[in-house]
């Protein structure tokens, strides 16, 4: 992958981004935010990157390891949550008294 | 290509696919909870991806494994705990605090690449990755700062209302410059000044930001967390890291900017214009209350039997007080006697848009019962009782009349139209602008003074008494 084509892909993927949420109604901002946030803990498969290449560094082996807990800390919590607050609205419609 | 490129190409595809689609569902409330679990998937198969392909050339080293399993094992549990045990009143802090970890991620990922270079340093490396430290520092000390505030653990410095914060931040924007490109110089030790000065301007940016406006923050900083991650993704040369990464940070803005318009503030005036209630004080919108009727909780009760449809406005006090159960109560009450009850739902009610909803369908309030603003504000007019409960701002009629309001033009919920509107409030305090409230000095409000959830349990107490809901 060269620089240029990286660069592509950060236009392309921002354009994706920006398409992506048009109409949200108000209901769903925090858990959407919720949920965004999450994702943004991909750095994981950096750290991963990390801790493979390390090769027996062992302070970078222990950076990398620390970075991948930070960012699973991100990941699961952040879907964890996010359906937690989803559960509440999808049960509401199908069982009604 | 070879065959482990070839199979790494194809899943990275696949949950890039997946993560799109994930976002797009997340905007609609019926297809919200399969896309959330959508994008949990993608992002499982992503890591199945990248090792595969390490396991398919390079192979990976035993050491590897062992600090890949134990940095994701203590972080999955920390992660999942948390997101268990939060009460739904903290998500906003809740949020703040996964995104400042995100943020940390991508900042420890390229602080260990620059130290132990894993490939040859180009220019662009070093770009990349004073990118990624300092976008994740800000995103990191910004969050914090940002959790801190709502938790209630931190208040915001006199000294941040004052132009002083400017060029306190001015100078650790301008450090960090200076930093930034004395690191892509080649100058490896400036990447600690790096980091503590774009830390700091993290914390000086965050700091003077009113608790109202905290949504909107904590919005933008999600945001950064993308733009960290895409950052990253340079610096390991991942296209998937920057494709998510990207449409993070371009959602996360589209999204601030929803909330922006929900709260008619501008992204310059959250981010600059420090807390509301500095501005105000300084109009002539604040000024003494001068015809204040207050009433007890047992005429609450008898005005509400006598009534026909009520209308509850719920805020951000109703969940300090924990007290949506309690409403709930009160509102099976009502309804067992007849009265139509409906919730007003104003696009920032509890302190994020959405929040609300969250809260009340947590107190198995119905979703039918939940009316947005502009569904609902027709139908105070013929509205006999309006509960206004912990709310204040959103029902302030003076962004409607007062045009030299700093509340001007936002959209607010016309409860002065009903018959009858009691405020329950613990005092005359003013809201998160800072702002005095017209709608109570009207001759159709009533204050009830009291601790949110105390009242509620008062009302519940005197509708019992009258025989409400006893049928």
């Amino acid at each position: 992958m060269t620089f240029i084509n990286l660069l592509w892909v950060l236009l392309l993927g921002s354009l994706l981004g920006l398409e992506l949420i048009g109409k949200v109604p108000p209901t769903l901002h925090t858990p959407l935010m919720s949920g965004a946030n999450a994702i943004s803990g991909i750095t994981m498969l950096a750290a991963l990157t990390c801790i493979v290449k390390a090769e027996g560094n062992l302070p970078l082996l222990i950076i990398g390891s620390v970075s991948l807990g930070f960012a699973l800390f991100n990941v699961v919590g952040g879907f964890f949550v996010t359906d937690r607050m989803l559960a509440m609205f999808s049960r509401k419609p199908s069982n009604k008294k | 290509m070879t065959l482990p490129e070839i199979i790494q190409f194809v899943i990275d595809l696949l949950a890039v696919l997946l993560l799109a689609l994930g976002i797009k569902g997340l905007s609609k409330v019926k297809s919200a909870r399969d896309a959330n679990r959508l994008a949990a998937f993608a992002m499982s198969l992503s890591v199945v991806g990248l090792l595969s392909y390490y396991l398919g050339t390079s192979g990976i080293a035993i050491q590897s494994w062992i600090w890949i399993i134990i940095g994701s094992i203590i972080g999955s549990l920390f992660g999942a705990i948390l997101a268990k045990k939060v009460p739904m009143t903290s998500m906003p802090e809740t949020v703040a605090l996964f995104n400042g970890c995100g943020g940390m991620s991508s900042l420890l990922v390229a602080l260990g690449v620059a130290i132990f270079p894993i490939s040859s340093s180009s220019l662009i490396n070093q770009v990349s990755i004073s990118v990624s430290i300092f976008v994740g520092a800000i995103t990191f000390t910004g969050s914090i700062v940002a959790m801190a505030k709502l938790q209630g653990w931190l208040s915001t410095p006199g000294w941040t209302q004052s132009k002083v914060r400017h060029f306190v931040n001015i100078v650790f924007a301008v450090a960090s410059l200076i930093a930034f490109f004395d690191l892509i110089n080649g100058n490896i030790s400036s990447i600690w000044l790096l980091v503590i000065v774009s830390s700091l301007l993290g914390i000086g940016v965050t700091l003077p930001i009113g608790g109202a406006d905290m949504p909107v923050v904590i919005s933008l900083l999600n945001s950064y967390s993308g733009i960290a991650a895409a950052a990253a993704g340079f610096v390991v040369n991942s296209q998937l890291l920057i494709i998510a990464g990207a449409m993070v940070g371009a959602a996360g803005l589209i999204l601030t900017q929803v909330m922006c318009k929900g709260m008619n503030r501008s992204l310059v005036s959250v981010l600059f214009g420090g807390s509301l209630s500095a501005q105000s004080t300084a109009s002539s919108s604040s000024g003494e209350y001068t015809n204040i009727t207050s009433c007890s909780v047992e005429e609450c009760a008898l005005t509400l039997e006598a009534a026909n449809k009520v209308i509850i406005v719920p805020g951000y006090g109703l969940a300090v007080a924990q007290a949506q159960h309690t409403l709930r109560e009160v509102t099976k009450k009502l309804e067992q006697n007849g009265i139509e009850v409906v919730y007003a739902i104003h696009p920032v009610a509890g302190r994020m848009p959405g929040h609300m909803n969250v809260l009340l369908a947590e107190a198995d309030v119905p979703y039918e019962q939940l009316k947005e603003m502009d569904i609902v504000n027709p139908d105070f007019p013929a509205t006999d009782v309006v509960l206004v409960l912990g709310a204040n701002d959103v029902v302030n009629p003076q962004a409607k009349n007062d045009s030299s309001s700093p509340l001007y033009g936002m959209p607010v919920l016309d409860v002065q139209e009903a018959r009858t509107v009691f405020v329950i409030k613990r005092g005359m305090s003013a809201g998160y602008s800072g702002i005095k409230n017209d709608l109570f000095d009207l001759p159709n409000t009533s204050m009830v003074f009291g601790d949110a959830k105390k009242v509620l349990n008062d009302l519940i107490g005197e509708l019992k008494d009258l025989g409400v809901g006893e049928k």
